[in-house]
C-alpha cells in the first residue's frame, strides 16, 4: 500500500463509494481516477508502474486535500496474488463498491508477420488477467447483492480484422465474458458495464499503425465512462459516435471484409 | 470467503459496509474465525442485532461474526431471578422467559430485539437510569472468549478491572460469550402511568429533576420543531411498579400475550404497513403538523395503567417505523450534559437546529447519573436524543451543525454514547474521555487482544 494516511472512516454524513482500478497508472486510467476521485470516491489504484503509480496517487489526494487514493503495485499476470491482494484492498478501502478492469496491452505485429508471444501476452494480460480480478470480484458482489464491474473491452473485439488478430481476439472474449458475468449478476442487483472505446489519445494510441480518426481524450473516456455508470448501462461506446461505425462494421460481409486492408 | 461477503447497515439506514459475515455456532467457531482474520490480514467485530444506530456493528471490508447464532438461554431460576444465557439472546427472549414468573429484566432499552452481548458493549441504559444505573450493574458474571483465544469468567469483584472495561468496552476486549443476570421482582404486569405536559425546556428539565425520585421511569417527549416561548415543550411519561396487591390478578397481566403489542391498529390496520403512511409526514412541515398535534394532545394531564412491554419498547410500536425516514436513513445525536448546564447547552442546540432548518423530528429526554464503568457515557444530569432525517442534500449542512453541537456539548462538560452516535471524531472523544481513561483502555486491549484483530469501524474512527 502507499504511505498515503488512511482514508477517512465513512460515516453516514459523509458516505464513501469505495473502487479499484486495475491498471490505473495512465491513459483512461489515470482520467478515469481523477474523475471518480473527484465525484468522492475513495480508490485503490492497481499498476506495475511504482514511479508513475506514485505520482497519480500524490496528484489525486492533493487535488481532494485528503487521502482518495491508494496505490498498489501489482502485475496482472500474477494471478495467484489476486484473491490475498483483492482481500487487502477492500479491507484497506472500507468496502467495495465498484471494480474497473482496464489493464490492456496492444502489440500489433503489422499486417503481414505473426507472433505468438505478443499474441499470448495480449491474452494474458487483457483477458486472463481481467478473469483472475473479476471471478473472485463476481463472487463478492453476487454474494452481497450489490456493486458494479466496469470492464474496458474495445471496438477492437467487434470485428476480427487483418492488423491484430490478438489484439482482436483478447477483447472480443473480453466482451463475451462480460456480457456472460453481466447475465449471471443482473438477477444479484450488481451491473456489469462492457466499455469500448474508439481512438483514444493515450501512449497505446502512438503504437497504432494507420488513420486514428475521431481520436478523443482520455479525461472524455472518463466522463462517457462515468456518466454510464451511473445509468447503470450495460454497453458504452466511447466516442459514442463509434456505436454506428461498429454497427456498420460489423455487417460488412465477410466476402468483402476479407478484401479490406483494415 | 468471497461467498460470505455480506452488505451490513447501521439500524436507521444511512451506512452501508459490506463485510464477511460469519455465524459462529460455539466458542470453538469464534476462535476459528480469530485465527482466520489473523492469516489473511483482516479484523473482526461481533455484531448482535444491528440495532446501532451508528458503525458500532460494522467493519468495512473485515470479518464480522454474527451472533445470533448463539442464542440459548441456559439457565432461569426463578427462586432468585438470577438467569443465564449466551450473547445472542436478546432481551425479548429474556422478558418472555422470566416476567410469566414475575420478574422483569431490571434494565432495557427501547427496542426489545438486542442482544445481551451488544447491551453489554454499549452498557445500555433504560428510562430508570437515574435510579437502576446501567445494564452492567446487574451483571452477577459473564464469559468471553479472548483473540488469544482464551476464555475468561468475570464478575464485579473477579478480574474487576475486565469486567468494568468489557462491558462498554464497545466489544473490542473480547466477545460475551455467557452472561448472568439478576431480575427485578414485580408484582404486576402493569405499571402505573402519569402523562402530562410540559410547556418549554425548563419545564422539560425540571420535570424530569422532580419527578424521578417518586417515580421507576422517567421519560420526555420533546417536540424540536416549536420555537420561541415554547422551546423545548413536549411531554413527560413517568411510571411506576404496582405494589403487591395492587394489582388483583398479577398471574393474568403477567402473561406474555397480555404484554405483547397487537400487530394491528383497531384490529384491523397492519402495523406493517404503518411506515409507508408515515413517509409523507417525514418533512419540516409534516413532523410540525403531527408534533402540534401530539403536544395538543398531551395537554389532558391523565394516569393509566400500561403493560411493561407497550411503555418501555416504543420502538418496536411501528414495525419497520426506520424506513419512513427515506433513500438517505436518519442518525441519532445524543448528548448527556450535567443538570446545571443541560439548559443552555439544549436551548443554543435547539435554537441553532431551527437556524439551520434541520430540526430533529424526533427528541428523546432522560434523566441519569454516573457509573463506574471505564468507557462510561453517563453524567449526572439528563440526556436528549434527537432524531435527524439524512437526505443527500442535507449530509454537509447537517454535518457542519453536529459538529457545532459537538464543541457546545464539550464545553457543557458533556458525554456521548457510542450505540448512537455517528459522526463523533477521535479528538471529540480525547476531550471527553480523557488521555487517562483511553491509555487505560489501550493498555487492557493490548493485554487481551496483543495483534489488534478486534475492530470495528467504530472504534478505528474514535481510537484509530
Amino acid at each position: 500500500m502507499s504511505d498515503s494516511p488512511r482514508p477517512a472512516q465513512a460515516t453516514p454524513l459523509n458516505p464513501r463509494r469505495r473502487g479499484i482500478i486495475i491498471g490505473a497508472s495512465d491513459g483512461i486510467g489515470a482520467a478515469l481516477a481523477h474523475k471518480l476521485a473527484k465525484e468522492g470516491y475513495t480508490l485503490a489504484l492497481l499498476s506495475r508502474r511504482k514511479d508513475k503509480l506514485d505520482a497519480l496517487c500524490a496528484e489525486v489526494n492533493s487535488f481532494a486535500n485528503e487521502t482518495r487514493a491508494l496505490a498498489y503495485i501489482h502485475d496482472v499476470t500474477n494471478y495467484d496474488e489476486v484473491p490475498a491482494l483483492l482481500t487487502r484492498v477492500v479491507a484497506d478501502l472500507g468496502g467495495l463498491d465498484l471494480v474497473v478492469y482496464m489493464a490492456g496491452v496492444n502489440f500489433p505485429p503489422g499486417l503481414t508477420s505473426y507472433s505468438f508471444e505478443d499474441d499470448r501476452k495480449m491474452i494474458e494480460v487483457n483477458l486472463i488477467g481481467a478473469m483472475a480480478w473479476l471471478t473472485p470480484a463476481a463472487e463478492m458482489f453476487q454474494s452481497a447483492k450489490t456493486g458494479q464491474i466496469v470492464g474496458i473491452s474495445s471496438v477492437a473485439g467487434d470485428r476480427g480484422r487483418i492488423g491484430n488478430p490478438g489484439y482482436n481476439t483478447s477483447k472480443a472474449a473480453l466482451s463475451t465474458y462480460l456480457e456472460a458475468l453481466r447475465n449471471r449478476l443482473t438477477r444479484h442487483g450488481v451491473n456489469v458495464l462492457t466499455v469500448k472505446p474508439g481512438f483514444v489519445k493515450t501512449d497505446m494510441l502512438k503504437a497504432a499503425q494507420g488513420a486514428t480518426p475521431f481520436a478523443i481524450t482520455p479525461e472524455k473516456a472518463a466522463d462517457d465512462i462515468y456518466k454510464a455508470m451511473l445509468r447503470r448501462k450495460q454497453l458504452v461506446y466511447t466516442a459514442p459516435l463509434w456505436r454506428w461505425i461498429m454497427l456498420i462494421i460489423q455487417h460488412i460481409p465477410s466476402v468483402i471484409f476479407r478484401r479490406m486492408s483494415f | 470467503m468471497q461467498k460470505n461477503f455480506t452488505q451490513l447497515e447501521n439500524f436507521g439506514h444511512s451506512l452501508r459496509a459490506p463485510a464477511y459475515l460469519i455465524k459462529p455456532a460455539n466458542n470453538g467457531e469464534i476462535y476459528s474465525a480469530f485465527q482466520l482474520a489473523k492469516k489473511t490480514g483482516l479484523t473482526v467485530t461481533a455484531r448482535g442485532a444491528g440495532r446501532s444506530y451508528n458503525d458500532a456493528a460494522l467493519s468495512g471490508g473485515g470479518i464480522v461474526l454474527d451472533m445470533r447464532g448463539m442464542n440459548a438461554i441456559t439457565n432461569w431460576d426463578k427462586s432468585t431471578g438470577l438467569i443465564t444465557a449466551q450473547s445472542g439472546a436478546t432481551l425479548e427472549q429474556v422478558w418472555q422467559k422470566v416476567e410469566p414468573d414475575g420478574w422483569w429484566p431490571p434494565v432495557v432499552s427501547g427496542t426489545m430485539k438486542t442482544t445481551l452481548g451488544g447491551c453489554l458493549s454499549a452498557n445500555i441504559h433504560g428510562k430508570n437510569n437515574f435510579k437502576m444505573g446501567t445494564i452492567g450493574e446487574h451483571v452477577v458474571e459473564f464469559s468471553a472468549i479472548l483473540p488469544t483465544g482464551a476464555e475468561i469468567t468475570c464478575t464485579p469483584k473477579k478480574n474487576a478491572d475486565l469486567f468494568h472495561a468489557m462491558i462498554s468496552g464497545l466489544g473490542m476486549l473480547g466477545i460475551f460469550t455467557s452472561i448472568t443476570m439478576q431480575m427485578k421482582r414485580i408484582h404486576s404486569g402493569l405499571l402505573t402511568v402519569d402523562a402530562f405536559p410540559v410547556q418549554n425546556l425548563h419545564g422539560q428539565l425540571s420535570s424530569l429533576l422532580d419527578g424521578a425520585p417518586n417515580h421507576d421511569y422517567i421519560v420526555g417527549w420533546m417536540d424540536c420543531i416549536a420555537g420561541g416561548k415554547s422551546l423545548g415543550r413536549g411531554q413527560i411519561h413517568a411510571a411506576r411498579y404496582l405494589h403487591e396487591g395492587e394489582d388483583p390478578n398479577p398471574r393474568e397481566t403477567m402473561q406474555i400475550e397480555n404484554q405483547i403489542l397487537p400487530p394491528r391498529i383497531f384490529g384491523v390496520f397492519p402495523k406493517s404497513m404503518l411506515h409507508y403512511f408515515m413517509s409523507p409526514f417525514m418533512n419540516n412541515f409534516g413532523t410540525w403538523g403531527i408534533n402540534t398535534a401530539k403536544y395538543v394532545a398531551s395537554l389532558r394531564r391523565h394516569t393509566f395503567r400500561q403493560p411493561h412491554a407497550a411503555f418501555h419498547f416504543l420502538l418496536d410500536y411501528v414495525p419497520d417505523w426506520e424506513f419512513s425516514y427515506g433513500r438517505g436513513g436518519l442518525i441519532q445525536y445524543q448528548s448527556f450534559i450535567p443538570t446545571e448546564t443541560a439548559e443552555s447547552a439544549w436551548a443554543e442546540m435547539l435554537k441553532l437546529s431551527q437556524k439551520y432548518g434541520l430540526p430533529a423530528y424526533l427528541g428523546v429526554t432522560k434523566r441519569h447519573r454516573p457509573d463506574k464503568f471505564l468507557l462510561t457515557h453517563a453524567v449526572d444530569g439528563f440526556s436528549l436524543a434527537m432524531d435527524f432525517k439524512v437526505t443527500n442534500n442535507n449530509r454537509a449542512k447537517l454535518h457542519g451543525m453536529l459538529q457545532e453541537f459537538d464543541r457546545i456539548v464539550l464545553q457543557a462538560g458533556g458525554r456521548f454514547y457510542f450505540a448512537k452516535n455517528s459522526e463523533t471524531t477521535s479528538e471529540t472523544v480525547k476531550r471527553f474521555y480523557g488521555e487517562e481513561t483511553i491509555a487505560k483502555f489501550k493498555k487492557l486491549k493490548k493485554r487481551t487482544d496483543p495483534n489488534g484483530l478486534l475492530e470495528s469501524d467504530l472504534y478505528r474512527r474514535l481510537f484509530g
